[in-house]
C-alpha cells in the first residue's frame, strides 16, 4: 500500500518534530500581523459617519466570527480524515480545534455585543447571524461535552468525530432555516457587514485582521496540537526525554 | 420471490415484532413521555401568564417546543436496553445491516411516541387558547415533525448509548440539530393561527422528513457502531 | 482445509499491544480453545474476528483472503455468543429464538425452534417470559441459537458461563456432534474440557516496557 507517506505525516512524533520552527514563524506572523490590523483599524482608519468610532470593533468580531465558522469545518474535516485513515494525529487535531473554535465563536458573540450597546442601544439582538453563530457555539460545546463524557479515549475520539461530521453537513440548513425565520420576524434586518458599501480605508485594516485571524488560528491550533500530543504520547521514551530536558 | 428479499422482509418484520412486544410488555415505561407533555404546560400559565390573548399568540411554538422536549426525553432508552444486554452485538453481527434495525427501532419509537404526542397536542391547545383554525395543521406539523424528531434524535441516542448518563449529553448534542425542525414546524402552525399561508413551511417540513429518513438512519448506525466497537 | 488463518495478528487498546502477534491455522472440523492469562486479550481477539472491534494489526484470512474484505459472506456463516448474550428478559424464550433467526436471514420454522429449545432441555419454556427464569435457563436460551441455526464455525466466549453440570456435558457433546459434522468452534472457558482433541491457541502478554516509538 502507497499509505507510507501518510502514516508518517499521521505521525504524532514525526509531526512534532518538524512542525518546530512553524510555531515561532506562524507566531511571529500571526502576531505582527493583528499588530498592524488593530493598529491600523483602531487608530488610523477613519470613523464611521454614522456609527462614529464603535464600528472599529467589526475588526475583531468579524474576523473571529468568519475563522470560527471555518474553524468547525477544519474540526469536521479532521474528524473525518481521522475515521478513514485511522491516523492518531488527525483526531488530535480535531480535538484540539473544538475549543479554540468555540471561544472564537464567544469571542465573536461578544464583541457583537458590545458593538450592539453603543450603536443600537441593547447588548443582544435574535437576528439571523448572531443566532446561527450562537447556535454554532452550542454545536462546538456539544462536541466538548461529548469528548469529554467517554473514558475511553478512542472512543470519545471517533464518537466526537462522527458527531462533528453530522453537526458539518447540518450547518447550511441551521444556517438557511435560521435566515428565513429571521425574515418573517425581523423583516428590518441589522446588517452587520456592508461589505458592498464600506469604504476602502476601512476595508484594507479588515482584510489584514482577516489573514491575521486565519494565522492566529493556525498558530493556536498547532500549538494545542503540540501539547496534546505530548499529553496522549507521554509513556514513550521520546516524550520523556523531551520532558526531562 | 428470491430468497434475499424475502429473508429481509421476514427480518424486517421479526424486528418490527420483537420492537412492538417489548413495548406492550414494558406500557409503563410508554406513558412518561406523554405524562411530561401535559405537566409541562402548566409551567407557563403559572409561570408567565394566564391571559388568553397572550396564551393564544404563545400556543403555536410552545407545543411544538413541548413535543420536543418530550421527544428528548424518550431518546435515551432507544438504543440503551440492547447495548447493555448485548442484543446490539448480535445484531452487527448479523447479515442484517444495522441501518434497517434502526430503521425499525425508530419507526416504533414514531409510533409509541410521536404520533401519541401528535394526538395529545389538541388537548394543550384548548388549554393554551390556540386558534381553532391551527388544530388540523398542528397535528399535521407534528405528525411530519416528530418523525424527524425521532430520526434525528437516534443519531444522539447512537453517540451516546455506551454512557452511563448518557441523557444530558444526548440532548446539547441533539438539541442544535432539532432548530430548522422547530423552526419549520412552530411557523407552520403559527402561520395557520393568524391566516396566513402556511404550505411552504409544510412542505419543507416534508423534505425534512426525507433527507433525515434517507440519512438518519446510516448515522446512526455508523455512531452505534463506534459506540459498540470502541 | 485452511478455514481461519491468522496472520501475525495481534489486537491494540489504548495504544498498546495486548499480545504477542500470533500465527495460527484453524481448520474446519477442529475445536480451539484460545488460552491465555487473564487480561491477555481472549474476548477481544474473539470480539475483533466478529467485526466488534476495530483496532487490531496483521490479518485473518477466511479461505484465504481476508476476512475483512469479504465480511458480509464470513458473518453468514458464523455465530457468535458473548458474554451479554442479547436475550431479552420481556420476551419468552421461542420469541427471543425467532427474533434472532429472523435477523440472521434465516427462517426457522417454529418447529426447529422448539427442537433447538428441546436440545438446551427448555421444552417446558417454550412460551415461559424469560425474566421468570434462573440466570442458567437464560443462559441456556442464548445457547439454543447453537441448535437453531445452521452456522458452521461457532465463536463462543465462555459457554459454559452459569451452566450446571448436566448442561455442561451436553454442551461438550453437542461440541463434539457439531465437529463431527464438519463444524468448527473457537472458544474460551475457565473449564477444564473433558474433550479429547482440543488444540490450544495460546496468547502471550505483550509486557513491551520498552517504550514505544509512534
Amino acid at each position: 500500500m502507497n499509505w507510507q507517506w501518510l502514516h508518517r505525516f499521521g505521525s504524532p512524533k514525526w509531526f512534532y518534530e518538524k512542525t518546530h520552527l512553524w510555531v515561532w514563524g506562524l507566531g511571529v506572523l500571526a502576531c505582527g500581523l493583528i499588530f498592524v490590523g488593530a493598529v491600523w483599524g483602531l487608530a488610523f482608519a477613519p470613523a464611521d459617519a454614522k456609527q462614529g468610532n464603535s464600528y472599529r470593533i467589526i475588526y475583531i468580531h468579524v474576523p473571529s466570527a468568519i475563522v470560527s465558522m471555518a474553524g468547525y469545518y477544519v474540526m469536521a474535516i479532521a474528524g473525518a480524515i481521522g475515521l478513514i485513515w485511522r491516523t492518531k494525529l488527525s483526531f488530535i487535531v480535531m480535538r484540539s480545534a473544538a475549543p479554540i473554535g468555540a471561544l472564537l465563536t464567544f469571542a465573536a458573540l461578544f464583541t457583537g455585543a458590545v458593538w450592539g450597546k453603543p450603536t443600537w442601544g441593547t447588548f443582544w439582538v435574535w437576528d439571523a447571524r448572531i443566532t446561527s453563530m450562537l447556535i454554532l457555539l452550542f454545536l462546538y460545546l456539544g462536541i466538548i461535552a461529548l469528548q469529554g463524557a467517554f473514558q475511553n479515549q478512542d472512543a470519545a475520539d471517533r464518537s466526537a468525530a462522527w458527531l462533528a461530521i453530522v453537526g458539518m453537513v447540518n450547518v447550511p440548513i441551521i444556517y438557511k432555516s435560521v435566515e428565513w425565520w429571521n425574515t418573517l420576524h425581523q423583516p428590518a434586518t441589522i446588517k452587520f457587514t456592508q461589505k458592498s458599501t464600506i469604504d476602502p480605508s476601512m476595508l484594507y485594516p479588515l482584510i489584514i485582521m482577516f489573514f491575521a485571524f486565519y494565522l492566529f488560528y493556525f498558530w493556536s491550533l498547532l500549538r494545542a496540537v503540540r501539547v496534546e500530543i505530548l499529553r496522549r504520547e507521554l509513556k514513550t521514551q521520546w516524550v520523556s526525554d523531551i520532558l526531562k530536558g | 420471490m428470491s430468497l434475499e428479499s424475502y429473508s429481509l422482509r421476514y427480518a424486517l418484520s421479526v424486528s418490527l415484532k420483537r420492537e412492538l412486544l417489548l413495548a406492550a410488555r414494558q406500557k409503563s415505561e410508554l406513558f412518561n413521555p406523554l405524562l411530561f407533555f401535559l405537566v409541562v404546560v402548566i409551567f407557563i400559565p403559572l409561570g408567565i401568564t394566564p391571559d388568553k390573548i397572550f396564551l393564544a399568540k404563545l400556543a403555536p411554538g410552545m407545543i411544538w417546543v413541548f413535543a420536543l422536549l418530550a421527544t428528548l426525553l424518550s431518546l435515551e432508552s432507544l438504543f440503551k436496553a440492547d447495548f447493555e444486554d448485548g442484543s446490539l452485538e448480535q445484531m452487527l453481527v448479523s447479515p442484517l445491516s444495522l441501518s434497517w434495525i434502526v430503521g425499525v427501532k425508530v419507526f416504533c419509537h414514531w409510533l409509541l411516541t410521536g404520533v401519541p404526542l401528535t394526538l395529545l397536542a389538541p388537548v394543550l391547545g384548548i388549554m393554551l387558547f390556540l386558534p381553532a383554525d391551527a388544530y388540523i395543521g398542528l397535528m399535521i406539523s407534528l405528525f411530519i415533525g416528530t418523525a424527524c424528531l425521532s430520526l434525528i434524535g437516534a443519531i444522539g441516542a447512537a453517540l451516546t448509548v455506551s454512557l452511563r448518563r448518557g441523557g444530558l449529553v444526548l440532548s446539547l448534542i441533539v438539541m442544535p440539530l432539532y432548530v430548522p425542525i422547530l423552526i419549520f414546524g412552530a411557523d407552520t402552525v403559527n402561520n395557520l393561527a393568524q391566516g396566513l399561508p402556511y404550505i411552504f413551511s409544510l412542505l419543507i417540513l416534508g423534505v425534512f422528513f426525507f433527507l433525515a429518513l434517507l440519512g438518519a438512519p446510516f448515522a446512526s448506525a455508523g455512531a452505534l457502531r463506534i459506540s459498540v466497537t470502541a | 482445509m485452511s478455514l481461519l488463518r491468522f496472520d501475525e495478528f495481534t489486537c491494540w487498546r489504548s495504544d498498546e499491544s495486548l499480545f504477542n502477534p500470533v500465527n495460527f491455522n484453524l481448520n474446519a472440523g477442529e475445536i480451539v480453545q484460545v488460552v491465555g492469562p487473564n487480561g491477555a486479550g481472549k474476548t477481544t481477539l474473539l470480539r475483533c474476528l466478529c467485526g466488534l472491534y476495530d483496532d487490531y494489526q496483521g490479518d485473518i484470512f477466511w479461505q484465504n483472503s481476508p476476512w475483512r474484505s469479504r465480511f458480509y459472506d464470513f458473518a453468514q456463516s458464523l455465530l457468535y455468543l458473548g458474554h451479554n448474550p442479547g436475550v431479552k428478559k420481556s420476551l419468552t424464550a421461542a420469541e427471543n429464538l425467532q427474533w434472532y433467526t429472523g435477523i440472521q436471514k434465516g427462517i426457522a420454522a417454529q418447529l426447529r425452534i422448539e427442537q433447538a429449545l428441546a436440545e438446551v432441555g427448555l421444552e417446558e419454556y417454550t412460551n415461559t417470559l424469560c425474566q421468570e427464569m434462573s440466570a442458567g435457563q437464560l443462559r441456556r436460551v442464548a445457547l439454543a441459537r447453537l441448535y437453531a441455526s445452521d452456522r458452521p464455525l461457532w465463536v463462543l466466549d465462555e459457554p459454559f458461563t452459569a451452566i450446571d453440570i448436566a448442561g455442561v456435558s451436553r454442551l461438550e457433546q453437542q461440541l463434539q456432534k457439531h465437529v463431527a459434522q464438519g463444524g468448527t468452534v473457537l472458544l474460551t472457558t475457565h473449564q477444564a474440557l473433558a474433550i479429547e482433541k482440543v488444540k490450544n491457541l495460546t496468547l502471550e502478554p505483550c509486557f513491551d516496557e520498552v517504550l514505544l516509538e509512534s
